[in-house]
């Protein structure tokens, strides 16, 4: 899932200091799963930027609303049930949502209420981490399903760069080096021998280095 | 004009049982400040961050919470999710530049005892020097 965090109080305060009345949209995907922009955060930064507009001596309106996506044109049309009635809209959905209201909706004042930080899973309880860069060229098969685009420091494709220690990446001992874990499973798969392979220089440009990606599907479009 | 403050008191059933017992007159015979209003919960890993806001927004001064010891909740971890909403609030109070000791978390032993009167005096005393809320009556 996409992983985000609320954004610092102070910011959202600044971003939304002139507006007097603000619809707060969370989104009931990725940032409902991992705490960050679902129906129990927009009540609670509701709250919060009622409280910081109290303080300030600005009355407000806050409107607290949840759709099931913010990438989809589908249910970013229901937020015209609120038309006149806001003058900023903070989307609690990742980056993707703010950018679906700012294309779909060109009049509307749309803010950031999250930022957005990656691709990942829940580790533990309160914890995740990444596991995937989205770089659109999935190389999972040759290193045990482990990537090492997104989980090497340096995104190294053939094999460790020499800094591990221990099994622990060089940047930080909380990190375990991926090319130790890929070297493993694949010893433990019986597919070491892939080790060997050496993956040629790679082509970035699905991984957005070639300007914005777009991914159609023929047989889906109407 | 001398300032008596708002505050709401978020206690578990656990905490405030034998206490609450007494009833009203009980209470303040042991000398729980009148400032103090107390909400008797399940549990305190119940009360969700938005509760405890909206005291807040309702026009408290001060809120806190009484629940069981981190480590003996009757409930197991409740009152140890109860401290980290609180500590939640502390950090959004921070941010919107009031003090963070508006809102404390309090963990006590179950039953009559007299640290249950002595975390509401020290409340009282505590948010009656910081003053009103800055969130009282600002917006016109």
């Amino acid at each position: 899932m996409i992983i985000a965090e609320r954004k610092p109080l102070a910011e959202i305060m600044d971003m939304v200091q002139d507006a007097k009345r603000i619809l707060i949209l969370g989104c009931r995907g990725c940032v409902t799963v991992c705490s960050a922009g679902g129906e129990r955060e927009v009540e609670i930064l509701a709250s919060l930027i009622r409280l910081g507009k109290q303080k300030a001596g600005q009355p407000v309106v806050t409107i607290e609303a949840t759709l099931v996506r913010q990438c989809d044109k589908e249910y970013i049309d229901s937020i015209d049930q609120w038309d006149g009635q806001y003058d900023a809209i903070v989307s609690m959905a990742c980056g993707v949502g703010v950018n679906f209201i700012a294309n779909l909706r060109p009049m509307a004042r749309v803010y950031p209420g999250v930022n957005t930080s990656s691709f990942g899973g829940s580790a533990e309880q309160g914890v995740w981490s990444e596991q995937c860069a989205g770089c659109g060229n999935c190389i999972l098969h040759l290193t045990g399903g482990l990537c090492p685009v997104a989980r090497c420091a340096k995104s190294l494709m053939n094999g460790p760069c020499g800094g591990s220690v221990g099994g622990r990446c060089e940047i930080h001992q909380d990190v375990p080096c991926i090319w130790q874990s890929i070297h493993d499973k694949l010893v433990r798969i019986d597919k070491a021998d892939d080790l060997a392979v050496i993956a040629p220089i790679r082509d970035w440009s699905t991984a957005g280095h070639g300007g914005p990606r777009k991914t159609v599907r023929n047989d889906l479009a109407l | 004009m001398p300032f008596t403050p708002n505050i709401q008191a978020f206690c578990c059933h656990y905490t405030s049982q034998q206490t609450l017992a007494e009833g009203p007159e009980g209470l303040q015979a042991d000398g729980f400040p009148q400032s103090v209003t107390i909400h008797r919960l399940v549990c305190t890993g119940k009360l969700e961050v938005s509760t405890l806001l909206k005291a807040f927004e309702d026009g408290a001064d001060g809120v806190y919470v009484t629940g069981c010891p981190l480590d003996k909740c009757h409930n197991l971890m409740g009152s140890q999710r109860a401290a980290k909403r609180v500590a939640a609030i502390k950090k959004a109070l921070a941010e919107l530049g009031v003090e963070p000791e508006r809102i404390e978390m309090y963990h006590l032993e179950r039953g009559f005892h007299p640290a249950f009167v002595k975390a509401a005096q020290e409340m009282d005393e505590r948010i009656t020097t910081l003053g009103p809320s800055p969130f009282r009556g600002g917006a016109k």
